[in-house]
C-alpha cells in the first residue's frame, strides 16, 4: 500500500481556471479499492487526458495478510490451510503446488490414485476459475446473464468439492503425502454427470458470445501488447497463449502424472481480449477431456505415500499396533520433520505459472516459503498495457487479466 | 568453483566459461541447478544469461534470511528459459548490516515488483530500482516482517494515521 498524492479523494482538476489555448488539462482519478470491475481490493491510479489514459499506477496490499510469514510459524502440514486462503477460485491448484515441493524434499513417491485424483480435482478447479472469471468478465462488459450461467455450474462445482473435501471453497484437501481422505462413495457418478453436461453449457456460452458483434467490439485489438514485453513483464498462463507462444507447464515441466494424459494447448495469435477468452474457453473443453480420461480411467490402490513417519495411520492401525499409535502421536504433536533444503516446482494455475519455493532447515517447521503467485507477475503489466488506451476498455483489460487479489496480495 | 556436478549443466559450464570470477561455487540439488554470483556482477550476469542463454523469463525474486548466520541474507533469482525449457537459480549472498545489491529491473521488466516486495518484507536495497517503495505493508510501517527476527505476533500497529 502506498499514498499516491491526491488533490482530493474525488476525480479532481490537476490546474484551476480556464486551460490556455491549444493545453489540455489532465485529471486524476482514483479508480478502487471498492470498484466492481477491480474484482477485490486493487486501487489504480488513472491519470487522463480526456477519455485517454496517459499513466496508470496499481496499488496493491490491502488483501495483505502475511501468509508467507505464518507459515514459517506452522508445521508443514498446517501450511497448506493458508494456500487455500491466497488464490480463492483455485484452491486445489494451491493446495497441489505446496505439497509437491515439501514432497520433492522429502522424496516421497505418491501413488497413482491419488495423483489422478489429483490432476481431476485440480482441472475442475480450473474450470471453475474459469466460469468466474468469464461471468465476472461479461458483468464488467454488460453482459449480465453470463454471470447467471456460469455461477450456476460453479455451483455444481463447489457441490463437487464439498462432496469431496467437506468444504465448498477452502478445501485443503490436497495434502502432503497424498490426499485428506479417500474420495467418497458415489464420486464417480456425481462428477461424470456434471462433465456430461458441460461441453453443451460451454456451447450455449460460445453461441451467445463467439460471434456476438457487441463482444467483439468491446474485445477484438483491445488490450493488446506484444509477447515479448508480456513475458518480460512477468506475465504467464493464457495471456502468454493467447498472443502465441504454446507454453503450459503442464506440458513442458510435467508434474502430477500429466504426462500421462492426453490434451492440447489452446493457443491464438492476436494477444487480445477476445484472443484470451477464445483461449480460455479452449482450455475449459481440454480440461473437460482431461478430467473424462480420468474418470475412463482411475486407477485402483491407496491414496496416500507409503511414508509412516509423514502420513498419518488409519485410525484403524493406531488403534491395533504400538508403532502407529507413536507416529500418530509424533505427527500430530510436532509435525514431520523435512530434510534440509530447497526445492521449487511450478505448477500451471488457471492464472498461469503458481510455484512455492520452499526452503527447510531440517526442523518440522518450513524455514520459508516464497510463493510466486501468478496474479502477482500478471498484474504488473497493468500499467503498460492501459496506457495511452480508452479508460473505456481499460474495463474490458482489466478482465482479461483475471487476476485474484488474494493471489496478489498473499 | 563449480563443483563437479554443475560442470554438466551446459549454461553452468558456459557461464564459467566467460567469466570465472563472477561465478562462486553452485550445486545441483533434486534436479535443481543454483549458482552462487558475486553479488557485484548480478546485472552483467544476468544479462548475459537473457541475451546469451535465452533466459527470457524472471519467475520471481526473493530474500532468504538465514540469521542469526552471516552472510544473512540470500537474494534469489528464478530465472526460466521456454525456448530451451530450463531452470536456473541464482543466489546472491549479502551481509546483515546494510543488505544492497544493483536492481535487475535494466534486464527483465518484471524485477520490478519482486525486488520492491523484497525491499519491503526484508529491507534488502535494490539499487538503481525506478520505484524503491514499500508495496504490501503501509508506508509508515517500522521494520521489515518476514525478516526473522521480527516477531510474528504481538505487533501493535495503529492505521489512523494514514
Amino acid at each position: 500500500m502506498s499514498e499516491i498524492e491526491l488533490n482530493t479523494n474525488a476525480a479532481t482538476l490537476e490546474s484551476e481556471g480556464e486551460p490556455e489555448a491549444g493545453t489540455t488539462r489532465r485529471m486524476t482519478l482514483n479508480m478502487g479499492p471498492q470498484h466492481p470491475s477491480t474484482h477485490g481490493v486493487l486501487r489504480i491510479i488513472l491519470e487522463l487526458d480526456g477519455e485517454t489514459i496517459v499513466s496508470a499506477s496499481p496499488d496493491i496490499g490491502f488483501l495483505h495478510t502475511g501468509i508467507e510469514k505464518q507459515a514459517e510459524a506452522l508445521t508443514y502440514q498446517q501450511v497448506v490451510t493458508l494456500t487455500d486462503r491466497m488464490d480463492y477460485l483455485s484452491n486445489l491448484a494451491n493446495n497441489l503446488a505446496y505439497c509437491l515441493p515439501v514432497e520433492k524434499l522429502l522424496q516421497l513417491e505418491i501413488p497413482a490414485r491419488a495423483q489422478w485424483v489429483r490432476v481431476m480435482l485440480t482441472e475442475i478447479s480450473r474450470i471453475n476459475s474459469h466460469l468466474v472469471w468469464l461471468g465476472t468478465h461479461c458483468l464488467d462488459l454488460g453482459a449480465m446473464t453470463m454471470f447467471f450461467y456460469t455461477f450456476r455450474e460453479r455451483e455444481d462445482i463447489l457441490r463437487i468439492f464439498e462432496f469431496f473435501s467437506g468444504q465448498r471453497l477452502m478445501t485443503s484437501y490436497i495434502r502432503v503425502g497424498g490426499l485428506a481422505l479417500e474420495p467418497p462413495r458415489g464420486w464417480h457418478k456425481l462428477v461424470s454427470g456434471f462433465i456430461r453436461q458441460l461441453p453443451a453449457k460451454i456451447d450455449q456460452y460460445e453461441g451467445l458470445l463467439t460471434e456476438n458483434p457487441i463482444f467483439m467490439q468491446r474485445t477484438k485489438g483491445v488490450g493488446f501488447l506484444p509477447v515479448e514485453r508480456l513475458l518480460d513483464l512477468g506475465v504467464t498462463g493464457p495471456m502468454i497463449r493467447a498472443a502465441g507462444i504454446p507454453w503450459d507447464i503442464r506440458k513442458s515441466e510435467p508434474y502430477s502424472s500429466y504426462e500421462k494424459f492426453d490434451f492440447n494447448i489452446p493457443v491464438q495469435q492476436a494477444g487480445d481480449v477476445y484472443a484470451r477468452f477464445r483461449v480460455r474457453m479452449d482450455e475449459m473443453r481440454e480440461s473437460i477431456k482431461i478430467v473424462e480420461q480420468c474418470l475412463a480411467g482411475m486407477p485402483e490402490g491407496p491414496i496416500r505415500a507409503d511414508a509412516p513417519k509423514v502420513v498419518l495411520p488409519d485410525r484403524e492401525k493406531m488403534k491395533t499396533q504400538m508403532e502407529a499409535l507413536i507416529y500418530h502421536f509424533k505427527i500430530v504433536t510436532e509435525g514431520f520433520r523435512v530434510p534440509a533444503g530447497e526445492a521449487y516446482v511450478p505448477v500451471e494455475s488457471p492464472r498461469g505459472e503458481l510455484g512455492f519455493y520452499v526452503v527447510s532447515d531440517g526442523t518440522s517447521k518450513p524455514a520459508r516459503v516464497f510463493m510466486r503467485t501468478p496474479s502477482y507477475g500478471n498484474l504488473q503489466a497493468l500499467s503498460e498495457l492501459f496506457e495511452g488506451k480508452l479508460i473505456s476498455d481499460s474495463i474490458a483489460t482489466l478482465g482479461s487479466m483475471d487476476f485474484v487479489l488474494g493471489d496478489v496480495d498473499r | 568453483m563449480l563443483p563437479e556436478v554443475l560442470k554438466q549443466n551446459d549454461t553452468a559450464a558456459a557461464l564459467e566459461a566467460w567469466d570465472s570470477s563472477a561465478i562462486l561455487g553452485g550445486s545441483f540439488d533434486l534436479g535443481e541447478a543454483m549458482l552462487w554470483v558475486d553479488p557485484s556482477r548480478i546485472v552483467d550476469i544476468c544479462r548475459q544469461l537473457k541475451e546469451e542463454h535465452r533466459f527470457t523469463r524472471l519467475s520471481g525474486v526473493t530474500v532468504i534470511d538465514r540469521h542469526p548466520m552471516e552472510p544473512r541474507f540470500e537474494v534469489l533469482y528464478l530465472l526460466h528459459s521456454i525456448e530451451r525449457n530450463e531452470r536456473l537459480k541464482l543466489k546472491a549472498a549479502l551481509g546483515g548490516a546494510s543488505p544492497e545489491i544493483e536492481s535487475v529491473c535494466g534486464v527483465w521488466r518484471g524485477a520490478d515488483w519482486f525486488e520492491r516486495e523484497a525491499f519491503d518484507l526484508f529491507g534488502v536495497r535494490f539499487l538503481n530500482h525506478p520505484d524503491l517503495r514499500r508495496i504490501m505493508m503501509p508506508d509508515n510501517w517500522e521494520g521489515h516482517p518476514l525478516r526473522r527476527d521480527f516477531p510474528t505476533h504481538g505487533h501493535k500497529y495503529s492505521y489512523q494515521n494514514e
